[in-house]
């Protein structure tokens, strides 16, 4: 089958590899029929997550229909049905599974002792992200394998498209949780650094949520303009002060909530910032750059919630935690626990509440993965999101 | 997409283009891959050249037979660590490497005043100035390639995103449609922790 495979930094080819074919019982094989490129793909394009190996498959945000189940799938999954794949491999039985915390699943991880290593416990197994999370193979391909796929999928309702439902997959649910943790209020100003994919689907998500005034922080014009029509009053912080702005929008108080939807590859405004963080990740001094969480803790009211999606790997420099613990301010992140959410939010699209796919502007065949990763990541023609047909 | 420009573009004529701006940073201009790269690397190269002017000025103003221009060649080391810090930490490095190329003149003038008599070592400064000639050719190369990178999106045809709200009527109406929705206490945290507002709600 063709899959867009990892050979390098800023290296991915659409090569033909072998056929998934069920490992266990709980697997299924998937027949892809639309996947995406997820901003955390472009950490592992450049290179800044480690634990990636020459051959691994990329793809965590993908749907398809059942081809093979394996005989402890049960009456779960039937052949022939439509299911979008949470980016979170989830056993459903583990103590964190049955809590709802399933990003954080015990025992869907087959390398746990390498993330027992980096962050002391183990986390979820994910599809198509390092070794560190089970090296398992991702969705950007013809055929994926999914392990514990009883519980690991998400069913799509008759009558929804498939570019309505794939993001229910990942950035949809963590646009939301990212929401639903910052507790919004009815007086709330919500501050949202990064209109990326994440950004505007938690854009989204805080209007529906009731956020008086929902703010978005970028320099992508085009990335802006849709933050714009999504209902968030934009900020863009090459041209203008993210601080005084903020101020401004909320009598010198500062946003009650600040949400992170930019992670570990953050571009400071402020060019000594920059550069200092640039310089220490490249000598590997660190390994995420913090200037969004360095100006969400500087800029968030006192008592105010810190909420985290954005993606960090690693290890972070200047963590001004005089100002975080002296404003006592909370900090709540993770990755999604997809499936916690994915009921509701199936609701909502069927209910034409809100369409996910108004994120899509460039739709591809497979095989122009590899051009399509370099479009997104260098924000070229307006690229905001990119769908592939297998 | 297409390449093509708006109409304000083609009524624009190409006497009234504005000059390229070497001096001035544009955080819309949008190189291409090549002259990024190279211009990351020139700032590589700043910080690398700089670091070893600072710890070995004295024995490269020795290697010139300028023994006395020393700490010339500490300072021409902090300047280099800034104008790489500069041009690697900017959105837009064009006045940086603008920077580099009048640090480049300086430099040359300085090793210039090598190949007066009486010294001894006028070879290897001749060497140094053909290197310094070579690196000022690619600051120019690099400055007019970034000069010249399009401003997007102001110069190209955009797509329009300003309908692409997501919701079935505007935003204004859709504010506060989910708030039947209601958060699982042990990921908002306890109730007594949350606002006062809410919890006397």
């Amino acid at each position: 089958m063709r899959a867009l495979v990892w050979h390098g930094t800023q290296d991915i080819r659409c090569d033909m590899v072998p056929d998934p074919t069920i490992e266990d019982d709980r697997d299924a094989i998937i027949k892809v029929t639309a996947c995406a490129i997820c901003g955390s793909d472009l950490h592992l394009y450049d290179h800044f997550m480690p634990g990636m190996e020459k051959g691994d498959v990329m793809g965590h945000e993908f749907m398809g229909e059942v081809v093979e189940t394996g005989k402890g799938v049960g009456g779960s999954l039937r052949k022939g049905e439509r299911v979008v794949i949470p980016f979170t491999i989830i056993c459903g039985q583990c103590d964190q599974c049955r809590r709802g915390f399933f990003s954080v699943c015990e025992r869907s991880n087959r390398n746990k002792h390498l993330a027992e290593k980096a962050f002391g416990h183990t986390t979820a197994g994910l599809f198509g992200y390092t070794h560190l999370t089970g090296g398992y193979q991702g969705g950007q391909a013809e055929y994926v394998r999914v392990p514990f796929a009883d519980k690991t999928h998400i069913k799509v309702p008759e009558g929804l498209s498939d570019e309505q439902v794939l993001f229910l997959g990942d950035i949809f649910p963590t646009g939301w949780q990212a929401a639903v943790q910052a507790d919004i209020q009815p007086t709330d100003t919500v501050a949202i650094w990064g209109a990326g994919p994440v950004g505007q689907m938690t854009i989204r998500s805080a209007i529906l949520l009731g956020a008086k005034q929902v703010v978005c922080i970028d320099s992508v014009p085009e990335r802006l303009e849709m933050a714009r029509a999504g209902g968030a009053i934009t900020i863009d912080n090459a041209q203008e002060s993210v601080v005084e702005r903020l101020n401004e929008l909320t009598s010198g108080k500062g946003p009650e909530k600040c949400i992170d939807a930019v992670g570990m590859e953050a571009h400071s405004p402020r060019a000594l910032e920059q550069a200092y963080d640039r310089v220490k990740q490249a000598v590997m001094l660190e390994s995420d750059r913090a200037n969004v969480l360095r100006e969400m803790i500087y800029v968030c009211r006192p008592a105010g919630i810190l909420s985290i999606p954005g993606v960090y790997g690693g290890l972070v420099d200047k963590m001004p935690m005089g100002a975080l613990m002296n404003k006592g301010l909370t900090v709540r992140t993770g990755q999604t626990h997809v499936n916690r959410w994915t009921d509701d939010l199936v609701k909502r699209i069927a209910d034409g509440q809100i369409d996910p796919s108004f994120v899509i502007t460039h739709r591809a065949g497979l095989e122009q993965g590899p051009e399509m990763y370099k479009t997104f990541r260098d924000k070229k023609d307006n690229c905001i999101k990119v769908v592939l047909r297998p | 997409m297409s390449e093509s420009t708006s109409p304000r573009d083609r009524s624009c004529p190409r006497a009234q283009m504005p000059l390229p701006n070497y001096l001035g940073a544009d955080s819309r201009r949008r190189p291409d891959p090549g002259t990024r790269v190279l211009a990351q690397g020139l700032g590589w190269f700043s910080i690398g050249l700089g670091l070893t002017e600072l710890a070995y000025g004295g024995a490269i103003a020795r290697w010139l037979g300028m023994p006395r221009a020393a700490p010339v060649i500490h300072a021409y080391g902090v300047r280099e660590l800034l104008q790489g810090a500069g041009i690697l930490g900017s959105s837009d490095p064009t006045p940086w490497i603008s920077a580099r190329i009048a640090g480049d003149a300086l430099d040359i003038a300085t090793v210039l005043s090598g190949l007066e008599d009486p010294n001894p070592r006028k070879h290897n400064v001749l060497l140094a100035l053909g290197a310094l000639i070579g690196v000022t050719a690619v600051d120019v190369i690099c400055a007019q390639s970034l000069a010249k990178a399009p401003l997007e999106p102001s110069q190209k045809v955009r797509q329009d995103y300003r309908r692409r709200s997501g919701f079935r009527q505007r935003a204004e109406v859709m504010r506060g449609a989910a708030r039947d929705f209601t958060p699982p206490p042990d990921v908002i945290g306890p109730e007594a922790m949350r606002p006062w507002r809410s919890a006397k709600a």
